[in-house]
């Protein structure tokens, strides 16, 4: 399997001593969607800003797909694309100009640039406003214009630090679909965010950082296995003012109509369910409550505090 | 990057940084040039007639090639301190950054649009010049590659001080303080032979007494130093700056943290 980044012994000490990494070491397979998660001020933002060279290294190496980023300077940015943060493109430019010109610091040419520009700017809905000064786009379509322009040059790597901050859900959900369907044509994800959901729902592994090291780096599916207990959410056909006491779990409600059912992994439902029917609460819908992963995330950060 | 991939994006930068200063000719083009209509007016017409001559030339023949020079260095440094610092305050100096473009390519060409804007605002001020005086050239080869070299040399000071700075009065500063004098002090207006002895040594430490002594051999055939030293000044000063800018890009001073 290729390695699409391989990150090692990486240390940063800002210039007022601040330690920020303190020697993290992790791989990405190509055609991963992994999740780097962290607290705030873990050092996320420094590892990819060391990664996209926006960030001076106080030692160790990164390689992207094989190509040393100190050596093979060239050959290793062509390989990846960078979603920052924080809105980094001229206000006063137009929108298709700032993807041709990104197009052109890659060494692409005109023809080129403008064929690919219209193809990221159409893929993200953002065509139309192609001759928009890039103020005047709302903070959604400033993101969307971002991530058009981290793949004008076509990475087989994409990092993006935080893409879906202050988006609404739905422009969220869409660009999850973007960013599925771009994964599965083969590019690899490198997905940093504070919406566990977010990183649930789309990566295939996870690495936690904290305090400058890396905590755990597995498979998604192996980190929410250690999870043994579930909450589901029930929907109850009438309302209720006290939570039911159920035998074998742990019962919460949320509201009037809402109940919150803590069981362990191996409990089996069906009891859950009887006694709910005896107790004459209808059940009208269930659904599992997407906090799997927070719930694991936030324990391992205190046990790590 | 392949030779072709670099001139693409060589040519990306110098595309937009012409576009840039074009977009905005009222405030880039058109002010530099009332400026030294001014000057050919006050200094050539009004009080030149009462100077006289110097050497063979009159007055206002005389500060023609000083005042062409003098407009090309100042625009041709602050387009370059101005682009590249409003790069760096937008962040959109991070879309170079992650780019694979060498760091000779992204000098480059900021560089050649401080010299294109440095070139532009000389075109027009040396057809404003006609009004006022004849001007025949007496050598054409002096006179363009001192007037390139000049705008290299000031574009590449501009981007130095553009690295440099952390607000938009730090792109004033040396400008006002530094740039202004000197030039002012730089043989603009007066040969540095009129000088006592002391003041004239002093002023040829002032390497603009060089270009524009340069320049106006070039334009009138005299100079108060050598020619072929003016050249040297010139070059050694471009191959130093070069280098510090190039050192600047490659230690990510005032750029990465």
């Amino acid at each position: 399997m290729t390695i699409a980044l391989a990150v090692s012994d990486l240390k940063k000490t800002y210039s007022g001593g601040f330690e920020a990494l303190k020697g993290i070491s992790f791989q990405v397979q190509s055609g991963d969607f992994m999740a780097l998660l962290g607290p705030n001020g873990a050092g996320k933002s420094t590892t990819i800003g060391i990664i996209s060279s926006l960030v001076n290294k106080s030692s160790g190496s990164v390689r992207i797909y094989g190509q040393d980023i100190d050596q093979d300077f060239a050959a290793a940015k062509m390989n990846i694309g960078i979603v920052p943060q924080e809105f980094n493109f001229n206000q006063f430019e137009k929108v298709g100009d700032i993807l041709r010109t990104q197009a052109g610091y890659f060494g692409i040419d005109q023809k080129t640039a403008a064929e690919r520009a219209e193809k990221y700017l159409k893929l993200l809905g953002l065509w139309d406003k192609r001759d928009d000064r890039s103020r005047m786009l709302s903070g959604g379509m400033k993101r969307r214009l971002m991530i058009a322009r981290a793949l004008v040059h076509e990475p087989k790597l994409l990092v993006l630090d935080e893409p879906t901050a202050g988006v609404d859900i739905e422009l969220r959900r869409s660009m999850w679909v973007f960013l599925q369907q771009l994964n599965k044509q083969g590019t690899t994800i490198i997905l940093t965010t504070h919406y566990l959901e977010e990183a649930e729902h789309l990566c295939r592994s996870i690495a936690i950082i904290d305090h400058g090291q890396i905590i755990e780096q597995c498979s998604m599916k192996a980190f929410l296995a250690r999870l043994d207990k579930e909450t589901l959410v029930l929907d109850l056909g009438q309302d209720i003012s006290v939570a039911p006491v159920l035998d074998g779990a742990r019962t919460t409600l949320v509201d009037a109509h809402t109940l919150e059912v803590e069981v362990s992994k191996q409990a089996p439902l069906n009891d859950i369910f009887t006694r709910l029917s005896e107790l004459g609460i209808a059940v009208t819908s269930m659904r599992n409550k997407a906090n799997r992963l927070e719930e694991l995330f936030v324990s391992m950060v205190e046990r790590n505090a | 990057m392949n030779w072709q991939q670099k001139f693409n994006a060589f040519n990306t930068i110098v595309t937009k940084e012409i576009r840039r200063f074009m977009r905005i000719w009222i405030q880039t083009l058109i002010p530099p040039a009332i400026t030294i209509a001014l000057y050919f007016v006050i200094f050539g017409e009004l009080i030149g007639r009462r100077i006289g001559q110097i050497g063979d030339y009159s007055y206002m023949e005389y500060i023609v090639p000083g005042l062409i020079m003098m407009s090309v260095i100042t625009n041709s440094y602050s387009n370059v301190v101005s682009s590249f610092f409003s790069t760096k305050f937008q962040r959109s100096i991070e879309e170079m950054l992650v780019s694979p473009m060498p760091n000779y390519i992204v000098i480059g060409g900021f560089v050649l649009g401080g010299v294109a804007r440095g070139l532009a605002v000389g075109v027009i001020v040396t057809a404003l010049s006609l009004f006022f005086t004849q001007l025949a050239v007496e050598n054409i080869f002096i006179t363009i590659t001192m007037v390139v070299l000049t705008a290299i040399l000031f574009s590449l000071g501009g981007f130095i001080n553009a690295v440099y700075a952390r607000s938009f009065d730090d792109i004033s500063i040396v400008p006002t303080f530094v740039l202004t004098p000197l030039t002012y002090l730089g043989g603009v207006f007066y040969s540095v032979s009129m000088l006592p002895d002391f003041w004239e040594g002093v002023s040829k430490a002032n390497p603009i007494v060089y270009m524009v002594n340069g320049f106006r051999y070039g334009i009138l055939g005299i100079s108060d130093v050598n020619v072929g030293l003016a050249y040297g000044m010139v070059i050694l000063f471009i191959v130093a700056l070069y280098c510090w800018a190039h050192w600047l890009l490659k230690n990510g001073v005032g750029i990465r943290s």
